[in-house]
């Protein structure tokens, strides 16, 4: 629990961050919150030489709106999504996913920029970012560029993400209807399954959907054939269950103490009924 | 003496905890907020496999890096200190502080470094290269039993640290031969039902707030030795130090700052501690460790373990007949201070609250490559009332009756107390049924039930489960642990402008005893709290102690402590009685005056007759000038409170998540001194309790030998969302083999609970077949039951 030494720079701006990011190379590691990177550094499981503290950037904190799409800055903290009156008001799957994670400890400390950057695989915010659609903006030495949330997470711990980049911000449209389910890990808290749902309902009708799971597998994903069986069909119980029962059809699914293979599945299968029916109900 | 509240007397009052300010406000003093001059850190490198043999240790690297002062391997320091003291009777393996041949599991240390900085140290140990020959790992006991596929301690043939220690009926107690089994055969024999089950109460990890730490300073002036540690027993600590150094007991000073928890954990003096101990006396300078979280998970003792076959006859009306435990404990790779003597108390509690004719318990302790266990909070008490009320309870499913009147057919009478069990123990005293029926009243248990039964009708996964505990408690006396004695100590001053400073050779880490025996001598002398102030936890200032575990600091420190009070009395009154002119027989103490019985006011005051009594012009006759006196006490048996813990859960059908919906407890420990320290002790016990039943087991991996739950991460201590409003309340049945005639309240939360809640989920899943589910409820093995598959 003592990590390696290390050096602490703090950068003032998005340029500075990456231009200190380039001029110390790969052993260095952008740090916000800390609360996934710092653990790491502790058990020695990550030994970066050079931490750049890009916590106090200004202008990378807050929600807001504009024209119907919703912008979360990278900085923006847990307890501040958990308790931000807009998202309440027009995104509240964020808040509730985001007041699942962890304590109030992390939630005071860890972003959502920093949460999707280190993408644990059973880490909440992914899968909502993914159901809802949301642009990954990034900045890098060349310039922004944003990306789908869907192609962003691409493995374990694997994003789409170079070197001397770092996410600036997340933006989604207002969503219809969309909630957040959640197996929680009795000691960490994360997610040993969580899935987040968004649909479009037109007369009781599902005409759009988008379900992610997080917690089964390396890393957030589409439940594409969910989303299949949902669309088209009346939102009822059985026509729920039996969309759900087509996420028991996922690749290759962690397996740990908090968990095996089998029930996983059963547990993705019986959370995506539990999002798209709270989905439904809003 | 009466212990209830009574106006006037803070005995029997709420009054709230005086250390609690300065813990809280980041004001107290704990060992590693100490820096003394010139301190230097250790750290320690520690096996990552589970089992081999060192075949080289390079600690080169180490060595050369500036700020390093020292590295030590295990084999240097084997050359000097000894191996660590066992206090227990039964034969035990060398266990060295830091192993100098062979590892025997994950995170035993290897090599200690000594650096000018903590990071450095951390550093250096990281830096030292080891090179271990691995050998087959064996985690599960049973198959440890077989001696396949490792041997742990040659000279311990198929690792039985203790091959088998019978006792009950039909057992010699001095031979530990079975010499009559005839009972034992008639009993089942006759039985209408027999229950039969085996039952594990797994392995957990005691996860005190506060980890351990050590600082050791050797002053080469005199050859004193002064250590400061996070030990819940500073006397034994300085005894066990003095020993493995080849030190006197008068050159070594133990002290036990603020120390944040230990259940148990802290009893030990560990290799840690030695090594620092020994190091300072080396180097002439003093030294510091301070435990992290990983190696609090992996290298502080571990509790539990326990695994029981349990066979249990009875009558088709319910009264047990028998009842019989073949336990085998899982004890670790080595034995720690009192780590055999633990699975022992299992065999004490076989017969819980009930007049049971015939039991038997035959012990079995097995090494197997973990880390090894001793006490942990309830100490062998949560196994045995554990395996016993499940037992009770798979009867009552059997006999299809309501478990409440199945106890109640079965309860030890009050007319029978002293009752001796079949097994041996004498209880004091006790009177279960008015506990019982006051927790059914509590809880509504009829309501309860038809609750439960309305939930079932709509599907619902309802279970209600009661258990009702005894335990031994306020140990001594002596003969139990002959190895350091069961004694306490205490002493009182009076000084001379009247304020009071007394000690108690316990030593509270959370047990707030500044604020209850403050209590007791503010009554006792009639003065403010505020003038008396506790002394503990250092052998430089208390005379004598043993410490604080096994619920006896109020049971033995706190009559300790009367006896020393009650002894100042008397030499106060001999000082005032010339004050006065009356015989100091006449004399009593209220409202700050000692004065004629009934009517103190118009004595002397507290502060006028400690005045005299150093400057005693002229000394009454026959007196010594002064006001302090000491007292040795010694229980001549054990304590036994108890109490009844009804819950109630539900489970969800759709994933296997139980949630513990009610909790409503009685318990009874005898006079109460303070209630809101009672029922703190209470509340954190049964968190501890749904802990062990819902959330905590430390897994180890069959094949490597690895601690798969070694942090905060995978392993889930109850948070206060997991935990209902526990709906608390007393019944009060006195002691009488103390003048406070309380019992002890330390433990009991964790015994009770666990049984009671696993009622109540297997009550839950009673429609599925279920009979036992073993802990922890695991959300995946109920989802597993109620798939009809196996748990």
């Amino acid at each position: 629990m003592i990590p390696s030494a290390f050096e602490y720079r703090r950068a003032g701006s998005v340029d500075e961050a990456i231009a200190l990011k380039r001029e110390a190379g790969s052993a260095a590691r952008f740090i916000a919150g800390g609360h996934s990177l710092i653990p790491l550094m502790k058990l020695r499981l990550s030994e970066p030489s050079v931490l750049i503290d890009i916590g106090r950037v200004p202008g990378l904190s807050g929600v807001s709106e504009d024209g119907g799409r919703i912008s979360i800055g990278a900085l923006t903290t847990h307890a501040d999504l958990e308790s931000d009156p807009l998202l309440l008001a027009v995104a509240p799957i964020v808040a509730e996913a985001a007041g699942e994670i962890g304590d109030q400890q992390v939630r005071n400390r860890g972003t959502i920029g920093g949460s999707l950057a280190h993408a644990d695989p059973a880490a909440d915010l992914p899968a909502v970012v993914v159901a809802l659609d949301a642009a990954i903006h990034i900045a890098g030495a060349d310039g922004p560029r944003a990306v789908a949330a869907s192609d962003f997470f691409r493995g374990l711990f694997e994003v789409d993400l170079g070197e001397d980049e770092l996410i600036t911000a997340v933006s989604f449209d207002r969503p219809s209807r969309a909630a957040y389910a959640k197996l929680r890990h009795p000691a960490s808290h994360f997610a040993i399954v969580g899935v987040a749902a968004a649909l479009t309902v037109e007369e009781g009708v599902c005409t759009g959907a988008r379900v992610a799971v997080t917690g089964a597998s390396t890393h957030a994903r589409r439940l594409s054939a969910v989303e299949e069986a949902l669309t088209g069909s009346r939102l009822d119980d059985d026509s729920i269950a039996q969309a759900s029962a087509a996420a028991s059809e996922l690749g290759d699914v962690n397996a740990d103490l908090a968990g095996s293979e089998e029930y996983r599945r059963a547990m993705t299968r019986a959370f995506t009924g539990r999002a798209i029916a709270a989905a439904a109900s809003r | 003496m009466t212990m209830q509240a009574t106006p006037g007397r803070l005995v029997g009052q709420r009054v709230r905890r005086r250390e609690d300010p300065r813990l809280v406000k980041g004001r107290g003093n704990y060992v590693d907020d100490m820096k003394l001059p010139g301190m230097l850190h250790l750290a320690f490198t520690r096996s990552d496999v589970a089992h081999g043999i060192i075949r080289s240790i390079d600690t080169s690297a180490a060595q050369a890096m500036p700020g390093v002062e020292l590295v030590l391997t295990g084999a240097q320091l084997a050359e000097m200190i000894p191996p660590m003291p066992v206090a227990t009777p039964f034969p035990a393996p060398d266990h060295h502080s830091v192993t100098p041949d062979r590892v025997r599991y994950v995170g035993e240390p290897v090599a200690v470094v000594v650096a000018t900085d903590r990071y450095l140290a951390a550093d250096a140990a990281d830096a030292i290269v080891v090179d271990i020959e691995e050998l087959p790992a064996v985690v599960d006991p049973e198959r440890a039993m077989s001696g396949d596929p490792a041997v742990i301690h040659d000279a311990f043939e198929n690792n039985l640290a203790v091959p088998l220690a019978p006792a009950g009926t039909g057992v010699n107690p001095a031979t530990l031969e079975v010499e009559d089994e005839s009972a034992l055969n008639e009993a089942f024999e006759q039985a209408d039902v027999v229950i039969s089950q085996r039952i594990l109460s797994q392995r957990l990890v005691p996860n005190a707030m506060e980890p351990r730490g050590v600082i050791a300073r050797f002053e080469p002036g005199n050859d004193e030795l002064t250590v400061w540690s996070t030990t819940q027993n500073p006397h034994i600590a300085r005894t066990l130090l003095a020993a493995i150094l080849g030190m006197g007991q008068h050159q070594v000073r133990v002290i036990a700052p603020d120390v944040g928890g230990g259940f148990g954990s802290k009893i030990n003096v560990y290799g840690e501690d030695f090594v620092a101990a020994a190091i300072s006396r080396r180097l002439g300078l003093p030294v510091k460790w301070i435990e992290d979280r990983s190696e609090a998970f992996m290298t502080t003792i571990h509790g539990r373990d326990v695994l029981c076959y349990l066979d249990l006859a009875a009558t088709g009306e319910g009264k047990i007949l028998a009842v019989k435990m073949r336990l085998i404990a899982d004890i670790g790779a080595y034995e720690m201070v009192l780590t055999a003597a633990i699975p022992t108390l299992v065999a004490f509690m076989i017969s819980g609250v009930y007049d049971i004719g015939v039991v038997r318990c035959d012990l079995t302790e097995v090494f197997t490559n973990k880390m090894p266990t001793d006490a942990y909070r309830g100490a062998g008490r949560p196994e045995g009332i554990y395996f016993l009320e499940r037992g009770i309870d798979m009867l009552a499913a059997r006999l299809e009756m309501d478990p409440a009147e199945l106890r109640r057919r079965n309860f030890i009478q009050p007319e029978q107390f002293p009752y001796t069990t079949a097994g041996g123990m004498v209880y004091d005293s006790g009177e279960y049924e008015r506990a019982l029926d006051t927790a059914l009243a509590n809880a509504g248990w009829e309501q309860m039930k038809a609750d439960r039964d309305a939930a079932r009708a709509e599907g619902r996964l309802v279970g209600l489960g009661l258990s009702f505990y005894t335990e031994i408690c306020g140990f001594g006396p002596s003969a139990a642990m002959p190895s350091v004695g069961l004694w306490e100590h205490a002493s009182v001053s009076v000084e001379r402008d009247g304020k009071v400073r007394a000690t108690t050779g316990v030593s509270a880490h959370g047990q707030g005893h500044e604020t209850t025996f403050a209590q007791m001598l503010a009554d006792e002398f009639s003065i403010p709290m505020d003038d008396i102030t506790i002394v503990h936890g250092d052998t430089g200032q208390v005379r004598g102690g043993t410490g604080t575990f096994g619920s006896r600091s109020q049971v033995v420190g706190g009559t300790a402590l009367l006896l020393a009070a009650s002894k100042v009395q008397d030499k106060m009154r001999r000082f005032a009685a010339p004050m006065l002119e009356l015989q100091p027989a006449d004399l009593s103490f209220s409202g700050g005056m000692i004065g004629p019985s009934g009517r103190e006011e118009t004595g002397v005051a507290f502060a006028d007759v400690a005045a005299f009594a150093y400057v005693p012009i002229p000394l009454p006759p026959d007196t010594e000038p002064g006001l302090s006196e000491e007292a040795f006490w010694e229980p001549e048996g054990f304590t036994w409170p108890f109490g009844c813990y009804i819950s109630q859960v539900e489970i969800d059908r759709d994933t296997g998540e139980l949630e513990l919906q009610r909790f409503v407890g009685v318990d009874d420990c005898g006079n109460v001194v303070n209630p809101l320290i009672v029922a703190g002790q209470i509340h954190g016990g049964i968190a501890q309790g749904v802990g062990q039943a819902m959330t905590e087991e430390a897994v180890y991996d069959e094949e490597s030998g690895q601690l798969v739950t070694a942090s905060f991460m995978d392993y889930a201590i109850p948070r206060a969302r997991d935990l209902p409003r526990f709906e608390l309340d007393h019944t009060v049945t006195p002691s009488p083999l103390n003048p406070l005639g309380v019992k002890g309240i330390g433990e009991a939360g964790t015994i009770g609970s666990t049984p009671s809640i696993v009622n109540a989920a297997v009550d839950a899943l009673s429609g599925f077949g279920v009979e036992h589910i073993d802990m922890m409820l695991r959300p995946e093995k109920l989802w597993r039951l109620i798939q009809g598959g196996d748990a």
